[in-house]
C-alpha cells in the first residue's frame, strides 16, 4: 500500500500535468487520501458545495501509477462522462484491475487463477462496450446470447478453457465502410508468456515465464466477411477501425500494447475464380504495416506453391516482423479441436432495452459521418475532412476549436488545425506542449485580420508547442517577439519606396514587363519589416509605386 | 460407441496419461454418456428452444469496480517452479 504522503503528491502531481483547458474549467481540486473504503473503491469524484473534491482511497493503490490512473478516471467523472465513457477498469470475468507493464502476477485472483470451486461473474462494463462496438458497426445485437468454453491445453490459460461465444454470439452482420461484418463476440484474454531459451543446455530444455495480469481482460473479437482483396487495403481497413473503436471511447486501441490485436485468414484463387481458394492465417501482426507485410508474404506463398502445382494446406502461421517471416505453428492437428461447449458457470445475456438505448446514446459520432458533416455543412474539401474526421485528436481538437471560434471561418481554422498544428505537433512529437484551442484560434483571428502575416501566425503556434519556450498566450508572444505586422499604410509605403530606390535594376525589369523579377524589391521590403508585412499588400504597393496597376 | 482411438485422442488433448486398462474402462463409460445423449435424441423436441442453461436466470452481471487482487507471494505460493515473479512452466514451443 502506498503511504499517504506518497498518495497525495501522487495525486497533486497528477493534476498538475493536467493539460491547461482541462484545469482551467476544473479549478482548484481538494485531493483527500483515506485509508479504505467499504467496498473497495478506488476513488470517489466528490464535490461538496462548489468545492471539487477527490476522495482517494489508500489501500487499493500499490504505487503512484496508480494514483494518478484513479485521479485520471475520476476527473472524467467532473466531466459529466459516465462510467462507459472511461475504459473498464477490471477484467471481463472478476475484480482484477486491468494493467500493462505492471509487475508480473500482481493482478490476479483465485478467479482468473483457475482455483477450484470459482465462479466467474460477467463485467457489466465490458458488455456495455462490446454493443456500443456492436451499434457502431450496425451489427444486429442478439436478443440473447450464450458463452461458450473453447477447450485448449496451454500454459496460458489455467482453465484448459478460454470463456467465448460460439454459435449464438453477441451480434451478428454488419458493415464499416464497403467491409461486411460477420459477428461480434466477447471473450477473455490468455495470460503472457514469456519465452526464455537457455543457452548451454540441450533443445527442449528451454522455458517460459506465466504472468497471469492480462489473463481475463475483456475482448472484443471482430470477424470480417472475406471483402479485403489485398495487403494495403486490409492495413486502410484495420485503420478505420481503430478510428472507430477509439472514437467510441471503449478502448485505446493500442496495438503496440496488445489492446488491439489483428489475425488475417488469408487465400487466393485463380483470376475469375468464383470460390475462394482454401485459407491460412496469420497471428501475431502487431503492427498496420506488419499486417500489411504478413499479408503479403503469405499471398506471395500461396501463389508460388499453387504456381508449382501445389495445395495450399489450411494452417495457421505465426509472423515474424524481425525476419517478415511466417512459422507454422506448432500442432496444427489439433488447433481447431476445441471442444466447445455451453459454459455451465455463466447465464445467458440479454441485452434489455435499457442496454441498448444507452449504448446507442452512447454512441459518438464516428469517423465516416464525421467526414460527411465536414463536407456538407462546413464545406470543408474533402481531404481536409477526411484527416480531420479520421484523426480522432485532430478531430476533437478542431471540435473544440469551432466551439470558440467565434467569428473566424470553419475552413480556416480547419486548415491551421490540419496544416500548421498537425505538422507542428509532428514535430515537437510527444514532448510538444498541448495547445488551448482558443489560442490557436486567436492565431487564425490575428492572421485572418492580417495583424500578423501567415509565416508569423506559424511561429506563434510553434511557440505554443514548443516546450523549451517560456509558457505565455498568442498575445504576448506576439508582442515579445514583435511580430505585428506593418499595418502602417504610409510606414509601409516608404519601406517599400526605399527598396525600389534601394533594387533599381530589378525595378526595370519589372516595368519592362518581367513580374518575376519582383524578388529581390519583396526580398528588401521583408528584410527591413523582419517579414511581418503582408506579402500580398507589399506586391501590390510595389506595383502601385511603379505605376503598373 | 467410443473407440480406443478416440479415447486417446481425448486424453491426449487433455494431456493425460492413460494406461491400456483405463482406456478400455474409459472407453465403456463415454459410451455409456453418448449411449445416453442419443436415447434424449430420439424425444420429439419440435418447438423446444435448445436449453443453455437450466436456472430461470439471464444478465447476471457485475459492476466494474476493482477489487484487490492477491499477494503475488500467496499467488505463486503452488508453483513448482516460480522465477521472476512469474510462474516458470517447459516452453510450450520446445
Amino acid at each position: 500500500m502506498i503511504s499517504e504522503e506518497e498518495c497525495r503528491e501522487a495525486a497533486e502531481l497528477a493534476l498538475d500535468q493536467l493539460p491547461l483547458w482541462v484545469r482551467e474549467k476544473i479549478g482548484n481540486v481538494a485531493v483527500i487520501v483515506e485509508d479504505s473504503h467499504p467496498r473497495h473503491l478506488m476513488g470517489i469524484y466528490d464535490p461538496v458545495g462548489g468545492v471539487q473534491r477527490i476522495v482517494i482511497f489508500r489501500d487499493t493503490h500499490p504505487n503512484a501509477a496508480e494514483v494518478r490512473k484513479t485521479v485520471l478516471h475520476e476527473i472524467g467523472h467532473y466531466f459529466g462522462m459516465g462510467e462507459e465513457q472511461l475504459q473498464a477498469r477490471t477484467k471481463m470475468f472478476c475484480g482484477c484491475e486491468l494493467s500493462f507493464g505492471d509487475r508480473p502476477n500482481t493482478h490476479t485472483c483465485p478467479v482468473c487463477l483457475a482455483h477450484p470451486g470459482v465462479l466467474p461473474v460477467i463485467n457489466e462494463q465490458a458488455v456495455r462496450y462490446a454493443l456500443q462496438i456492436a451499434l457502431a458497426l450496425e451489427s444486429e445485437v442478439a436478443p440473447r446470447s450464450i458463452f461458450h468454453r473453447k477447450n485448449y491445453f496451454y500454459p496460458d490459460n489455467p482453465k484448459g478453457y478460454q470463456i467465448s461465444q460460439y454459435d449464438i454470439p453477441l451480434a451478428r452482420g454488419g458493415w464499416l465502410g464497403d467491409v461486411r461484418i460477420h459477428r461480434v463476440h466477447l471473450e477473455e484474454d490468455a495470460a503472457k508468456l514469456t519465452h526464455v531459451g537457455e543457452s548451454g543446455r540441450i533443445h527442449g530444455s528451454a522455458t517460459s515465464l506465466v504472468d497471469f495480469n492480462r489473463g481475463g481482460t475483456p475482448l472484443v473479437e471482430i470477424v470480417t466477411e472475406p471483402d479485403l482483396r489485398d495487403p494495403a487495403e486490409a492495413r486502410e481497413w484495420a485503420q478505420l477501425l481503430r478510428t472507430t473503436v477509439k472514437q467510441l471511447g471503449v478502448s485505446d486501441v493500442n496495438m503496440e500494447e496488445g489492446s488491439l490485436r489483428c489475425d488475417a485468414n488469408v487465400s487466393v484463387r485463380r483470376a475469375g475464380a468464383e470460390q475462394l481458394g482454401t485459407k491460412t492465417e496469420l497471428k501475431n501482426m502487431n503492427s498496420f504495416r506488419f499486417l500489411e507485410r504478413g499479408i503479403a508474404a503469405e499471398l506471395e506463398r500461396q501463389t508460388a506453391l499453387l504456381e508449382a502445382g501445389g495445395q495450399v494446406e489450411q494452417e495457421t502461421f505465426h509472423f515474424d516482423p524481425r525476419t517478415a517471416s511466417l512459422t507454422p505453428l506448432r500442432s496444427k492437428e489439433y488447433a481447431h479441436d476445441y471442444r466447445y461447449f455451453p459454459e455451465p458457470d455463466l447465464v445467458p445475456l440479454a441485452p434489455t432495452e435499457e442496454m441498448l438505448r444507452h449504448a446507442r446514446e452512447a454512441l459518438p459520432e464516428l469517423p465516416a459521418e464525421r467526414r460527411e458533416r465536414y463536407e456538407a455543412e462546413l464545406g470543408l474539401p474533402e481531404v481536409t475532412a477526411r484527416q480531420l474526421a479520421f484523426d480522432a485528436q485532430l478531430g476533437d481538437f478542431f471540435e473544440r476549436a469551432l466551439a470558440v471560434a467565434d467569428g473566424v471561418e470553419p475552413g480556416v481554422l480547419a486548415n491551421w488545425v490540419a496544416g500548421e498544428l498537425s505538422a507542428a505537433q509532428r514535430h515537437f512529437g510527444p514532448d510538444g506542449r498541448e495547445v488551448d484551442p482558443a489560442h490557436l484560434v486567436a492565431v487564425a483571428r490575428m492572421v485572418v485580420e492580417k495583424r500578423i502575416t501567415h509565416a508569423s501566425g506559424r511561429e506563434v503556434l510553434h511557440t505554443l508547442i514548443d516546450p523549451g519556450s517560456s509558457v505565455g498566450d498568442p498575445e504576448e508572444i506576439v508582442k515579445a517577439r514583435q511580430l505585428a505586422a506593418v499595418s502602417d499604410a504610409s510606414e509601409l509605403e516608404a519601406i517599400v519606396e526605399r527598396a525600389i530606390e534601394a533594387e533599381p535594376a530589378a525595378a526595370e525589369k519589372v516595368k519592362a514587363g518581367n513580374p518575376k523579377a519582383i524578388g529581390p524589391i519583396v526580398g528588401a521590403v521583408m528584410r527591413e519589416t523582419n517579414g511581418r508585412a503582408d506579402g500580398g499588400e507589399v506586391m501590390r504597393l510595389i506595383r502601385e509605386q511603379l505605376g503598373l496597376d | 460407441m467410443i473407440d480406443r482411438k478416440q479415447v486417446l485422442h481425448v486424453g491426449r488433448l487433455a494431456r493425460l496419461e492413460l494406461t491400456d486398462d483405463e482406456v478400455d474402462r474409459m472407453s465403456g463409460e463415454l459410451s455409456t454418456i453418448l449411449d445416453h445423449v442419443e436415447r434424449m435424441n430420439q424425444l420429439d423436441l419440435e418447438g423446444v428452444e435448445p436449453t443453455s442453461h437450466i436456472v430461470p436466470l439471464e444478465n447476471v452481471l457485475r459492476a466494474d469496480e476493482p477489487r484487490p487482487s492477491w499477494p503475488r507471494e500467496q499467488v505463486l505460493e503452488p508453483a513448482p517452479d516460480p522465477a521472476e515473479g512469474a510462474f516458470r512452466v517447459p516452453s510450450p514451443q520446445a
